[in-house]
C-alpha cells in the first residue's frame, strides 16, 4: 500500500478531533486540556507538512516551524496562568474552575 | 526594496522595538512602573502618527499590508491602547500592584492587533492573532492573588487556544487545497469555484475568528472572562481586539474569498442572528454589570457581523464605523465601572448602582449615555453604528439579509429592557449609602468617552464616514 496524502490528512483529522474532545469531554485535570491543545496544534502541523510535501511548496513547512515556536510560547503562558490558579485554589481540577456561572 | 518594506511596517516596528526596550528598562530601574508607562504611551503616540502619515502598499512580499483599512484600524487600536495604560496603572496602583509589565503587555497586544490589521497572508494572520491573544491572556490574569482573575485568565486561555487551533486547522486546509497563503493568491487559485476542501477550511477559519470576536455560538468564554478579569483590562479587551479581529475577518473574506459570497453569507447571517439573540435574551437575566455588558458585547458583535454579511463595500464600511464607535463607548463604560466604589468595594451589580445620580451625577450621566448608546437611541453613537449596518444589510438586496435585519432589530428592542433598567435604577431608586471619591484618571476617561458618544460624535461623523469608506474600498469588494 502506498501511503498518500489522504492518509496523512486522516491522521491529522483524527488527532484534531481527539484534541477537541479532550478539551470538552475531559472533566478531570487542566493539564490534560493543555495537552489537548498541543495535540490540536500538532495535528495542524501534520496537515501543513503533508500538504507542503504533496504540493512541492516549502511554505507549509515554514508555517509548521512558526506553529511549533508559537505553541511553545503558548504552553509557557498557559502553564504560568495555571500556576497562579493553583496558588489561589490549591487544586487544578476542571470542576473547580466554576466560581463564575450564569 | 527592503527599506520600503521597513517604512511600510514602521508602526509595528516602533511598537516591537519599544516593547523590548521598555522590558529591559523595567528590569533595571528601581521603581520602573511610571517611566515604563510613559514610555509605552509615547511609543503608542508615535506609532499612531506613523500609521496615520505613513506610506501605503505591500510589504515583505505581501505578508504585511499598509492600506486605508489597516490605517483606520491601527489608529483606533493604538489610541485605545494609549488610554488603557493610565486607566489600568491607576487601578492596579490603588490595589498595591505596581507592575511595569502592564504597559509592556498592552504594547505587545497592540502590536499583535496592528499585525492583525495589516495581515496579508495566513502566516501573518496567525502570528498577529497569537501575539494579541497571548498578551491578553496574561493581562486577564495579571491580578495574581485574585481567584476570580486567575480563573478568568485560565478560561480565556483554554478557549482562546482552542479557537487558535480551529483557525489554524482551517488555514492548513485552505493552504493545502489552494496551494497559497497570500490572500490574493488564494483568491486567484480558487477562481470562483471553491472546492469542498477550501470551503471546509473557510468554515473552520470563520469559527476560529468568531471565537476571537466572541460571536455566538462561540461566546461562552465572554461573560466569565469579563466578570473575573480586572475592570480596566476588560475596558481594553472589549473594544480594540474585537475591531482588529473584525477587520481581519473582513480581510480574509473580502480578499481571499470574494467569489464565495453566497457560501459565507449564510454562515455569517446565522452567526449574527445567534449572537443578537443570545446577547439580548441572556442579558435579561444578568445582575452583574460586567456580565451584562459581556452579553451586550456579544449582541453588538452580531450587528457588526451582519454588516459584514452584506458582502459589499458598504457593509464593510458599516462594520468599521460600528466597531470604531462601539470600542469608544464600551471602553468608557468599563472606565466608569472602574471609577466607582463604595467603602472600597467596586460597584459591579445592578443594585449597587441605585441612586447613583444624586451622588455621582457626571459618572451616572456618562453611564446613562453609554446605556442609551447601547440601546441604539438616536442621536447617540450606537444609533449611527446600527444605522449604517441596517442600511448596508437592506441595500445588499438579498431577502435573507432583509429578514435578518428585521430579526436583529427585534433583538435590539428586547435588549432595550436591560439598558433602560440600568438607567431607571440609577436615576429613580434610593441609594444604599455614599460612594467613594472616584479616581481622577478613570473619571476623565469615562466622561470624555461619554462626551464622544454624544455629542462629539455628531461633529466627527462625516470624517469617520469618509475614513471608513476609504478603508472599505481598500478591501476591494464591489
Amino acid at each position: 500500500m502506498i501511503i498518500g496524502l489522504a492518509h496523512y490528512l486522516a491522521v491529522a483529522a483524527i488527532l484534531f478531533t481527539i484534541g477537541v474532545f479532550g478539551i470538552f469531554v475531559n472533566r478531570k485535570n487542566i493539564i490534560v486540556i493543555l495537552m489537548s491543545v498541543e495535540l490540536i496544534l500538532l495535528a495542524v502541523n501534520i496537515n501543513f507538512v503533508a500538504f507542503s510535501s504533496y504540493l512541492h511548496n516549502v511554505i507549509g513547512q515554514i508555517f509548521a516551524m512558526f506553529i511549533l515556536t508559537v505553541a511553545a510560547a503558548e504552553a509557557a503562558v498557559g502553564l504560568a496562568i495555571l500556576v497562579t490558579f493553583f496558588r489561589n485554589r490549591g487544586d487544578i481540577a476542571v470542576d473547580d474552575a466554576s466560581v463564575m456561572k450564569g | 526594496m527592503f527599506t520600503t518594506d521597513l517604512a511600510l511596517a514602521a508602526p509595528q516596528l516602533i511598537l516591537a522595538g519599544a516593547a523590548l526596550a521598555l522590558l529591559v528598562v523595567g528590569a533595571f530601574l528601581p521603581r520602573p512602573d511610571r517611566v515604563v508607562g510613559f514610555g509605552a504611551m509615547a511609543a503608542l503616540a508615535v506609532a499612531t502618527f506613523a500609521a496615520a502619515t505613513g506610506p501605503t502598499g505591500l510589504a515583505f512580499q505581501g505578508a504585511l499590508v499598509a492600506d486605508a483599512a489597516s490605517v483606520f484600524a491601527q489608529v483606533v487600536i493604538y489610541l485605545s491602547s494609549l488610554v488603557a495604560i493610565p486607566l489600568g496603572q491607576g487601578w492596579f496602583a490603588r490595589r498595591g500592584i505596581r507592575l511595569f509589565e502592564f504597559p509592556v503587555l498592552i504594547l505587545l497586544a497592540a502590536l499583535g492587533m496592528g499585525m492583525m490589521a495589516g495581515a496579508g497572508d495566513l502566516l501573518s494572520l496567525y502570528i498577529g492573532v497569537e501575539l494579541q491573544s497571548l498578551a491578553l491572556y496574561v493581562l486577564a490574569a495579571l491580578q495574581r492573588d485574585d481567584a476570580k482573575a486567575s480563573e478568568a485568565g485560565l478560561k480565556y486561555f483554554v478557549l482562546g487556544a482552542l479557537s487558535s487551533g480551529l483557525l489554524l486547522y482551517g488555514a492548513s486546509l485552505v493552504y493545502g487545497f489552494s496551494g497559497a497563503i497570500r490572500f490574493d493568491a488564494i483568491a486567484a487559485a480558487v477562481q470562483g469555484q471553491a472546492g469542498t476542501g477550501v470551503l471546509f477550511g473557510l468554515v473552520f477559519m470563520i469559527c476560529g475568528l468568531a471565537f476571537k470576536v466572541s460571536a455566538a455560538p462561540f461566546h461562552m468564554w465572554t461573560p466569565d472572562v469579563y466578570e473575573g478579569a480586572p475592570t480596566p483590562v476588560v475596558a481594553y479587551f472589549a473594544g480594540a481586539p474585537k475591531l482588529a479581529a473584525m477587520l481581519l475577518f473582513a480581510r480574509v473574506l473580502a480578499e481571499a474569498f470574494p467569489e464565495a459570497i453566497p457560501q459565507w453569507r449564510q454562515v455569517l447571517v446565522l452567526i449574527a442572528l445567534a449572537s443578537v439573540a443570545v446577547g439580548a435574551l441572556a442579558g435579561l437575566a444578568q445582575t452583574n454589570l460586567k456580565r451584562l455588558w459581556a452579553y451586550s458585547s456579544i449582541a453588538n458583535v452580531g450587528y457588526a457581523i451582519l454588516g459584514l454579511a452584506a458582502g459589499t463595500a458598504e457593509g464593510i464600511q458599516a462594520m468599521l464605523v460600528f466597531m470604531a464607535l462601539y470600542s469608544v463607548s464600551v471602553m468608557g463604560f468599563f472606565a466608569c465601572l472602574s471609577a466607582l466604589s463604595r467603602n472600597g468595594q467596586p460597584l459591579e451589580t445592578l443594585g449597587d448602582m441605585a441612586g447613583l445620580f444624586r451622588q455621582r451625577p457626571w459618572l451616572s450621566l456618562s453611564l446613562t449615555i453609554f446605556a442609551l448608546s447601547g440601546l441604539g437611541l438616536p442621536p447617540f453613537a450606537g444609533f449611527w453604528g446600527k444605522f449604517y449596518v441596517f442600511k448596508a444589510a437592506v441595500n445588499a438586496g438579498d431577502p435573507i439579509l432583509l429578514w435578518a435585519a428585521v430579526a436583529a432589530l427585534v433583538g435590539s428592542v428586547i435588549a432595550a429592557f436591560y439598558y433602560l433598567r440600568l438607567v431607571k435604577v440609577m436615576w429613580l431608586d434610593p441609594a444604599p449609602g455614599p460612594t467613594d471619591e472616584p479616581p481622577v484618571e478613570a473619571g476623565i476617561i469615562a466622561i470624555s468617552a461619554a462626551a464622544f458618544t454624544f455629542p462629539v460624535v455628531l461633529a466627527l461623523m462625516p470624517a469617520i464616514d469618509g475614513y471608513a469608506r476609504a478603508a472599505a474600498a481598500a478591501l476591494g469588494l464591489g
